[in-house]
């Protein structure tokens, strides 16, 4: 079985972001890149499964500037075996937004026919959360989001999902789709070695036309602005004075 | 000419980033209030090293290593600087003059090294001779086919740690028309050897943790199966192997002022006074402005040296620039970030005053700023004869 992880180039979740002074969007120019961390944990659940022989091929896709091949490399030195960059902007402000990707993707699971898709439960640039659905949606596969744990057994899977209040356990059959969620599993380092192999490891480069999908963006950005900033905390000096002003406000 | 990094070299480094931040950071207070790694948290690093193939990665593939570059390495110790070199002692970097370990001493002593199963130390220091290494008083004489060694060491880092030693040892003396000069012999010494004791040294107000020791030989048998490269031959083992060393100091001092300037950016952006971020004062933003140019200058200055020993082009005069402008560097960058931070700066809440008292023995140790600026000047005026 492959599988397929599709990983994300997003703002390195140490930047301290900074809103541009148009308010078109968020700086990207200069600051530090990284792989979305929660497309960190689906190539760490991918190589996993392979490790187990549960799964012979893991395959990372990117979709977006050229450099996100940086990030593909990244995913192969986890452990990848071969990586697919799908171009499809030139600006490193340009974000091709979820319809066009999942459309994008859904042509590379027709090529590549995996028999599980696993990706982030949404990027932490813009907080989507809607490619997995709206691919789950295309290939009129079963979908399991925001994975806790995730066992594979023959041609389904069990999969504990993280739902409001507590924990979900549905059964899907594969083909399926399948979003990360945050304790899925902690990412391993790259090793030495396999940062060097990395270099040797096939990357394929196609463009969204090689699927016959249109990438211009349907929304359109009206403001982005930083949130507000936190009030200043005052210091108390004693219990009693922070009882006292707690009824003050009406906290307790 | 390019200045970027590989996608290899940027993976390195983040690799070597998230590693320090993860497994090294979350000890250090404790580190630093005890004066002590404890065992199980250096077993545990040695042996995440091990599994992610870091370990001894400054060794040639064919011995084990990972056979990274002098550049690439200088990136993977940049990283490590950031953290506690108490605690980085067991990302191991055993010392490469064990390349020049010959027949069963491979065996013994350089792939038991690279592959993390025993533990080295270097001892060169006397109390009696630092700087001045040939005037050393610790000296071997034959008697019946071996080595009897006599003499002390002092300043041995990693000395509780090791299994065995690399020592440099007087084994006679010449006459020459500059007076008498000392032949050394380099010796592997393993602890536990009759005669050969590793005591406590001193405290050290530099790098908590990571201790230095005192050796003493009284006594001390070794065979000639012992001797690292040729008998009286220290000095071309020394300076074939132990050359590139000084890169380590000044690439760790580059990563530790990286870290340092963080602090130093983050609290003036955000310390009030007079109603305003201190940074919009001319006095504290300029002082900013000093320390980047600074970091960024010694990084240059260090990878450039790194990358001139991979090309094979002569770099002891770059080297001992390095060594000698980042760590002063670091002390400067250090002690501005300590001024930015007023009287918080000096308290143990913050890594800060760790920073700088750490950034001290930068100068000193691996041949001091003196020595650099010696080999600078020496470099410069041999070839005219001054
Ligand atoms: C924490 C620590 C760990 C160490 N670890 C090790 C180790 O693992 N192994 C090891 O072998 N050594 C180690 N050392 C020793 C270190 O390399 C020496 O301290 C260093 O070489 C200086 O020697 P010294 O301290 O005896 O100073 P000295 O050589 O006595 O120097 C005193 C002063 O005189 C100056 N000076 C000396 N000669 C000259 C000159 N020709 N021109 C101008 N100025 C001069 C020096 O620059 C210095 O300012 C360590 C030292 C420390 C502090």
């Amino acid at each position: 079985m492959k599988v397929l992880v599709p990983v994300k180039r997003v703002i390195d979740y140490n930047v301290k972001v900074r809103v541009k002074a148009d308010g078109s969007g968020v700086d990207l120019a200069n600051v530090k890149m990284s792989m979305n961390p929660f497309d960190e944990i689906a190539v760490e659940e991918a190589i996993r499964l392979k490790e187990a022989g549960k799964a012979d091929e893991v395959i990372a896709v990117s979709i977006g500037v050229k450099q996100a091949q940086e990030t593909l490399r990244t995913a192969l030195a986890m452990g990848a075996d071969r990586a697919i960059l799908v171009v499809a902007a030139d600006d490193v402000h340009t974000d091709i937004e979820p319809l066009a990707v999942a459309k994008i993707l859904k042509g590379i699971v027709d090529a590549e026919e995996p028999g599980l898709v696993i990706a982030g439960k949404q990027a932490i640039d813009n907080d989507m959360n809607a490619t997995g659905q709206m691919l789950a949606a295309l290939t009129g596969w079963a979908q399991a989001t925001f994975a806790n744990k995730l066992d594979v057994d023959g041609d389904s899977a069990t999969v504990t999902r993280e739902v409001d209040g507590g924990l979900q356990t549905i059964k899907v059959k594969l083909p399926a789709i399948v979003t990360t969620d945050l304790r899925l599993n902690e990412p391993r380092y790259a090793s030495l070695p396999n940062i060097m192999k990395a270099k040797k490891k096939p990357m394929e480069e196609k463009t969204p036309a090689d699927y016959g999908v249109d990438v211009t963006p349907r929304l359109s950005i009206v403001s982005t602005s930083e949130p507000p900033t936190r009030q200043a905390g005052e210091m108390v000096g004693s219990v009693d004075e922070l009882v006292s002003k707690l009824k003050e406000r009406g906290a307790i | 000419m390019h200045f970027g990094l590989t996608d290899e070299q940027e993976m390195i480094v983040s690799t070597v980033r998230s590693f320090v931040e993860k497994e090294i950071y979350p000890h250090e207070a404790e580190v630093e209030r005890t004066g002590k790694v404890p065992p199980e948290v250096a077993e545990a690093i040695k042996q995440k090293t091990i599994e992610l193939g870091f370990y001894a990665c400054n060794f040639p593939e064919e011995v084990g290593g990972a056979g990274l570059s002098h550049l690439d390495f200088a990136l993977v110790e940049r990283e490590l600087g950031r953290g506690s070199m108490a605690l980085n002692h067991f990302f191991g970097r055993p010392q490469n003059i064990l390349m020049a370990c010959e027949g069963e001493q491979k065996e013994r002593y350089l792939l038991p090294a690279v592959r993390g199963e025993k533990m080295d130390a270097l001892a060169m220091t006397e109390p009696d001779a630092g700087s001045d290494v040939r005037g050393m008083k610790c000296a071997a004489v034959r008697k019946g086919g071996d080595w009897v060694v006599n003499g002390s060491k002092h300043f041995i880092s990693g000395a509780e740690h090791a299994d065995f030693f690399i020592v440099f040892v007087a084994t006679g003396v010449d006459d020459t028309p500059r007076g008498p000069k000392k032949r050394i012999t380099c010796f592997l010494v393993d602890r536990g050897t009759p005669g050969f004791e590793v005591r406590p040294g001193y405290n050290s107000v530099s790098h908590k943790g990571y201790q230095n020791c005192i050796l003493t030989f009284d006594d001390c048998r070794l065979s000639d199966a012992q001797v690292l490269g040729e008998v009286d031959g220290g000095f071309a083992v020394m300076n074939e192997w132990l050359y590139a060393t000084r890169i380590t100091v000044a690439t760790m001092s580059v990563g530790r002022a990286r870290r340092c300037f963080d602090y130093a950016v983050q609290y003036a952006a955000e310390r009030e006074q007079f109603g305003q971020p201190i940074a919009k004062f001319q006095g504290v933003s300029f002082q900013i402005a000093d320390m980047i140019t600074e970091i960024d200058a010694a990084d240059l200055l260090t990878l450039s040296s790194a990358w001139r020993l991979d090309q094979g082009l002569p770099a002891n005069r770059e080297i001992a620039s390095a060594k000698l402008y980042a760590s002063e560097m670091l002390a400067r960058v250090t002690d501005a970030t300590l001024q930015i931070h007023g009287g918080m700066g000096l308290m143990d809440d913050l890594p800060i005053e760790r920073f700088w008292r750490d950034a001290r023995v930068e100068r000193i140790w691996d041949g001091t700023s003196e020595i650099q600026r010696h080999i600078i000047s020496r470099e410069l005026f041999r070839p005219l004869g001054a």
